[in-house]
């Protein structure tokens, strides 16, 4: 399997259109997002700190973290991705369930960060369909706070998510 | 798969009448913080066989050193022990202070020490935090979080300018000086804080049944064998040998502070967590006399070779802006030659090997991770013993997988 | 040749091996021997056991890749006597043709790993070694990427999922 030609995972016909019930479903999704945290490194620690009691990310109602990915709806990869790792997180990434969204934290998930050699996969987004980008070597837990949020807001207005037009052609 | 080896181990009769399964436990698992794997062969809830696989955080660091200056590679160490990654920059500036044959300054010396015993007190707090955590105490979990967030707040934020990735350290000395207000800052954290959360966590652990179960006589090794498989640091103090780089090899200004080294007696999980508990204190006892002592001066050694010059020279003085720009750009010109130069991390030797063929950046780095050792050890120390005390043991030998895979 | 030199333990080397040691040097503060690969795990040995040497430790081992030169790679010990409270370093040079020395894993079994991933960076491989296979880079990776000659940013194509 060479990187870069996942298939589709998500449904066909376009995007999460809301009406006034799947408004309210939305309102309650994004109040009680489960993350599931794929912390591979050092950003993991900064994840930790977000669930601490200083920056308290269950004020945002994704407290629950959830360590099964049958059970679990945000996928928050934290930390350098390898090219050894990389199949155990498309494989993690296919056993969640719809609807399921993908934050990658900090510079190494989104883009491989300084480390650009034989070992390092370029960003997550080569594999999986990544919605929110937190910036950072590690981002500060205010930044993963600023990511569950704009999550939420993507479930408010019911943008489509990246799932929807994987697999970008590069 | 015959079940010869587990039939042999156990005296040839299996718990159960059952054939041992393979449990793939791992790489993505809460409990083996982040990426470690083991392929367990279970016969019922007993480990049989036990084979450790890593790798899933290889970031090539020697790779990337190879082909950046002296002063870049400093942000790849942060990434090594990213738990207390003062203590990595420490070790490498040193080790390439080695190489240079230069001496820091006697304040950049107090400073260096500070930071690695602040460093160590994070370690440690998140190593028991999180072993506690995969035995259910959560409570714990916080107690230690919340010194560790005033800590970052306002120490290492303060002085580095962020809190995990700090880059402290120079060649020569270190970034800047410490902020003003850090020197009081400090000794209040030390008492105000470290102190009373290593307190907290002491009343609920320490005298608690079911965490003395839990982790007595669990993953224990003898001292014999741990010097075989090359431990160091808690994990081999633990099982009773009284080994500490900073008493036995002295390096900055350790041999003028009064401390102790706790020693453990059976090398199980409870050791080495008392061992944990005990060094965190003496940190703090550390501290407090390096503030104590800490001298004035300059933080950096007053050569331009390898420190960076003053900024008022380098806007006005035309060598010293040369001298600048040779500096970064090429980097400064370490001597040929090699070296090895060890130091008392938090969990164990962090060894650098350096081999430089002059020039701006090394020919070669390896680092020895302090936890290599450990990890390979966990077949002895978990065979035979049942899943749940897998989990105890792995927290309390804390892995950390950016220096394990480096 | 040994040179004339203050360390005990060099000297004491030179003494029971004669030319098994190419040469020792202290440099840097360091006592390092390079000695020939045939009597290693002889050397090894002699350094654990030797009531006065007394090198319990063996700290880190690593591969080192000196590409242009003959031989080309290095295999580099590093040992620590925690009675005497010394280190030494011990080198051995091997040919690129034949990169193969015995494991001291029966000497320390704490180097069995070392050895493991110095032949997953490098290529060298250890005669005797328990399990001599890749440690680090996943199964199907081609070629040792710590030599000179791997390009840093050289891609594999990636294997499936983990079975």
């Amino acid at each position: 399997m060479a990187v870069g030609d996942r298939p589709a995972s998500a449904p066909p016909g376009g995007g999460y259109a809301l009406t006034t019930l799947e408004s309210m479903i939305a309102w309650g999704r994004k109040y009680s997002i489960y993350p599931f945290t794929f912390a591979t490194a050092c950003c993991g620690i900064e994840v930790m700190g977000a669930f601490g009691t200083h920056y308290d990310l269950s004020r945002f109602g994704a407290e629950v973290v959830r360590f099964s990915p049958r059970q679990a709806d945000m996928l928050l990869v934290a930390g350098t991705v390898n090219y050894k790792m990389a199949p155990v997180l498309v494989r993690i990434y296919e056993q969640m369930l719809e609807p399921k969204w993908v934050v990658a934290m900090g510079a190494c998930a989104s883009s491989g960060g300084f480390y650009n050699n034989y070992s390092v996969l370029q960003g997550i987004d080569k594999i999986i369909p990544v919605d929110v980008y937190i910036p950072g070597c590690p981002p500060n837990p205010e930044g993963i706070i600023d990511a569950v949020v704009a999550i939420q807001k993507l479930l408010e207005t019911g943008a489509p998510r990246a799932a929807e037009r994987w697999p970008i052609k590069i | 798969m015959t079940d010869l080896m587990g039939t042999k181990r156990r005296g040839g009769k299996l718990d159960l009448q059952a054939e041992p399964v393979i449990l793939n436990i791992g790489p993505s698992h809460p409990a083996t913080h982040a990426t470690l794997r083991f392929i367990a062969e279970l016969d019922g809830e007993t480990i049989l066989s036990l084979t450790p696989e890593f790798g899933y955080l290889h970031r090539c660091f020697e790779k990337e050193s190879e082909s950046h200056t002296w002063t870049q590679v400093v942000t790849y160490t942060d990434r090594l022990n990213y738990v207390s990654p003062l203590m990595n920059n420490v070790g490498y500036a040193m080790a390439v202070e080695k190489l240079c044959a230069i001496e820091v300054t006697e304040r950049c010396k107090y400073v260096r020490v500070l930071i690695s015993e602040i460093s160590r007190i994070i370690d440690h707090m998140v190593c028991i935090g999180t072993n506690m955590v995969d035995l259910g105490a959560l409570t714990n979990f916080w107690y230690f979080w919340k010194p560790r967030e005033e800590a970052y707040m306002h120490l290492i934020e303060p002085l580095t300018g962020t809190r995990l990735t700090t880059g402290y350290t120079r060649i020569g000395g270190m970034q800047w000086d410490l902020p003003e207000g850090w020197v009081q800052k400090c000794r209040d954290i030390c008492r105000n804080v470290f102190l009373p959360a290593i307190a907290d966590v002491n009343a609920l652990l320490s005298k608690n049944r079911i965490f003395i179960e839990r982790t007595m006589g669990v993953g224990s090794i003898t001292a014999k064998d741990a010097i075989a498989m090359g431990f160091t640091g808690p994990c081999l103090r633990a099982a009773g040998v009284p080994l500490d780089l900073r008493k036995d090899e002295t390096y900055l200004v350790y041999d003028r502070f009064d401390f102790d080294v706790p020693i453990g007696e059976h090398g199980d999980t409870c050791d080495r967590y008392m061992v944990r508990m005990e060094e965190m204190r003496q940190s703090v006892r550390i501290i407090e006399q390096a503030l104590d002592q800490l001298p004035g001066g300059p933080i950096n050694v007053d050569d331009t070779r390898y420190v960076l010059p003053d900024k008022q020279l380098v806007y006005t003085n035309i060598e010293s802006l040369m001298q600048h720009f040779k500096n970064i750009f090429e980097g400064i010109h370490v001597p040929a030659g090699e070296v090895y130069s060890a130091t008392e991390a938090a969990n164990g030797e962090l060894g650098y090997y350096i081999v430089s063929k002059g020039g701006g950046g090394p020919y070669k780095i390896k680092v020895r991770p302090p936890c290599f050792n450990m990890f390979q050890a966990m077949p002895l120390l978990c065979e035979g013993q049942m899943i749940a005390d897998l989990v105890a043991v792995l927290g309390s030998v804390n892995i950390v997988a950016g220096e394990l895979d480096r | 040749m040994a040179e004339e030199n203050n360390s005990p333990v060099l000297r004491k080397l030179a003494e029971k091996f004669g030319d098994a040691i190419v040469s020792t040097h202290s440099g840097f503060g360091d006592d390092t021997a390079v000695v020939r690969r045939e009597k290693i795990v002889e050397i090894c040995t002699f350094l654990r056991d030797d009531p006065d040497l007394r090198f319990e430790f063996a700290m880190d081992l690593t591969g080192v890749d000196y590409l242009g030169e003959v031989p080309r790679f290095e295999v580099v010990y590093h040992l620590y006597s925690m009675e005497k409270k010394r280190r030494v370093r011990i080198k051995s040079r091997l040919h690129e043709e034949d990169p193969t020395i015995d494991s001291v894993s029966s000497v320390w079994p704490g180097m069995n790993w070392y050895e493991r991933e110095a032949f997953d960076m490098y290529g060298i491989v250890f005669r005797d070694h328990p399990n001599l296979v890749r440690i680090l880079m996943y199964e199907g990776f081609v070629g040792h990427p710590l030599r000179k000659d791997y390009p840093k940013a050289k891609r594999q194509p990636t294997v499936g999922p983990v079975e």
